[in-house]
């Protein structure tokens, strides 16, 4: 279905490590640490995890959207490092190459602008005349199927519903042609019925368009509807990484596992529901070795004193000792 | 039956527009031990039937019965013990427990409050009892809520509602604010303290697979209106109307093979 996959990918990232400054200016602490993935041309990424692991600091840094964040490692998008550029560089980058919706549209809308002003601002800095950014505003509104739309360009956002507003959103972000959406938790606000309607417009979008997309959420269902690869964070760093077929008949990762059995299904009755134990741990008191280890029914010695290094395993990149018995 | 909803309707004002109608004719009733699920997406009146069910808002017409009493012409003695035997656990657990209290004030408040235990001594027994009960530590109690994670607060505020006795726990979204993992412990929990203290449940929520698993029957509500009512298995697998279906087809399943087969199938379809 997708046969630029095997092209060299749109955003390669490397050693990505992000520290967050702490009050009183000692160390930072270390919010994401020393990540690798990479994205193809037009694929469908699903980034999971839960409060804290991570996944939306991530994104973020694909962005440079955090003036206080120290990024380390290398951010290749389309053969340039991104972490080398400089402000006035990366904000070429935002809004035309990578762009971003969030998880509340309503906070990232200006409730005092016209919706079609919204849309087209991203093309206006860019110096494109004021008639040739309504009219592709228009275009792109229409694409995302608001209707009447060119009567609702001088709407404000409080005139439109939830799910209309998020296609707002999602029009300020495509208005660009960006290569690459990132999505965190783009859905996680809506009702269940707009939420389909919503990804089954970003799935038509991402196909239509040949966008890649990274979508962040801590839903699992809605990782097995949209995306095509799944990476699971934990605790700041991905512990699994694998086409999302593959990952969800046979997850590798412990704590995968146990999330996927973990969630409630409306196909299913169930005695009782698998909890996994405990609690994630927050960033300044993760145990020492892999931080999954005290939650972990599998954990051995050698999880308590070593971090598990990202390997391959059938297809996948694991980041556990259980499949690396030989190792070290 | 323990608690009777009959026909409430309720309003809001929105000055200068006309007021908002936002119950139409609710009713269903619970019987004792009995898990009800209440289940809407936002704007169709669950939590406002929470304030109705907690005598918090009163229905302009309509009545709720409680073991006999009216709930919204109690007073006195009578709304004290509805008071007791009603208790109610909300969806924040980092907005619903006072950040100056220990988690044996949090906890206790209610016997002190409803005169249950006159001793510290006896309270502490009480607090220390229910702590075990939820699966906390009764040697935590000495801490403060912001030493505890989203799950063992949302513990806290279940111990704080148990510790005197309810007949009926009311939870609205109890645990929409909580990760996927620590979301089964605190439903797990739910469902044994339902059995083990044959304790009626109210579960207010807005994801289905959730009231699936813990629901014995099945509310479902639309912009205010009752759409379909009963038993678990007829609402997930016969549902009637067609409103509870498309909530329930539109409901993401954990499974890559499903999701992409129901969105082909929608491919077809537009």
């Amino acid at each position: 279905m997708f046969p630029s996959k095997t092209q060299k990918p749109l955003v390669e990232v490397r050693g990505l490590s992000v520290d967050m400054p702490l009050a009183g200016g000692k160390d930072g602490l270390r919010i994401v640490d020393n990540i690798d993935f990479s994205i193809a041309v037009g694929e469908r990424v699903a980034l999971v995890g839960e409060s804290g692991s991570g996944k939306s600091v991530t994104a973020r840094a694909v962005m440079r959207l955090d003036p206080v964040a120290r990024l380390s490692g290398k951010i290749d998008f389309e053969g340039r490092d991104l972490l080398t550029l400089s402000e006035k560089e990366m904000r070429h980058y935002r809004g035309s190459s990578i762009a971003m919706v969030f998880q509340d549209p309503m906070s990232f809308l200006d409730p005092l602008m016209t919706i079609g002003d919204q849309v087209a601002e991203t093309l206006r800095i860019r110096g494109i005349g004021r008639v040739e950014a309504r009219k592709r505003a228009l275009s792109v509104l229409d694409e995302l199927g608001v209707d009447r739309a060119a009567e609702r360009l001088g709407s404000y956002p409080h005139e439109f519903s939830g799910g209309m507003r998020q296609r707002v959103v999602l029009a300020m972000a495509l208005v660009g042609e960006p290569k690459l959406l990132i999505a965190d938790e783009p859905t996680t606000a809506l009702d269940v019925r707009v939420q389909d309607q919503v990804l089954d417009l970003l799935d038509d979008v991402s196909t239509r368009r040949g966008l890649a997309v990274l979508f962040i959420t801590h839903d699992l269902g809605v990782v097995a509807g949209f995306a095509e690869r799944v990476m699971v964070m934990y605790s700041g760093r991905i512990v699994e990484d694998g086409d999302v077929h593959a990952v969800f008949k046979d997850p590798k990762h412990p704590y995968t596992r146990g999330l996927i059995r973990a969630v409630p299904r409306i196909d299913q009755d169930l005695e009782e529901l698998y909890a996994i134990p405990g609690a994630p741990p927050a960033p300044m008191a993760r145990p020492a070795g892999c931080p999954f280890n005290p939650r972990c029914s599998d954990a051995f010695d050698r999880c308590r004193a070593e971090l598990p290094a990202v390997l391959p395993v059938t297809g996948e990149r694991v980041a556990c000792h259980l499949h690396d018995r030989k190792g070290a | 039956m323990l608690l009777t909803v009959d026909r409430i309707n309720k309003s809001y004002s929105s000055f200068p527009n006309p007021p908002v109608q936002v119950l139409h004719d609710v009713s269903f009733s619970l019987a004792p031990g009995q898990a009800l699920g209440l289940v809407g997406e936002s704007g169709s009146g669950k939590s406002t039937i929470a304030k109705c069910l907690m005598a918090l808002a009163a229905p302009e017409s309509g009545s709720i019965l409680y073991d006999g009493m009216d709930v919204s012409k109690a007073r006195g003695a009578e709304l004290l013990r509805f008071r007791r035997e009603v208790q109610m656990v909300f969806q924040d657990p980092y907005g619903s427990l006072n950040p100056r209290m220990s988690v044996e004030e949090l906890i206790g408040e209610g016997l002190l409050v409803h005169k249950l235990e006159p001793t510290a001594a006896r309270r502490r027994e009480r607090v220390a009892e229910i702590m075990r009960t939820v699966g906390l530590n009764p040697d935590d109690m000495v801490r403060f809520p912001r030493s505890f994670s989203g799950g063992q607060r949302q513990r806290i505020a279940i111990a704080r509602a148990l510790v005197i006795g309810p007949r009926i726990l009311v939870c609205d979204e109890p645990v929409a604010a909580l990760d996927v993992s620590v979301q089964a412990q605190v439903i797990n929990l739910l469902r044994d303290m339902q059995r083990k203290l044959g304790l009626a449940i109210v579960f207010i929520a807005h994801d289905l697979a959730v009231v699936r698993h813990l629901c014995d029957s099945i509310v479902v509500l639309h912009k205010g209106r009752v759409v379909e009512a009963g038993p678990r298995a007829d609402i997930f697998e016969r549902p009637r109307e067609a409103y509870t279906q498309a909530l329930l087809a539109a409901v993401p399943v954990p499974d890559p093979e499903i999701g992409r087969a129901r969105r082909e199938r929608r491919h077809v379809l537009t």
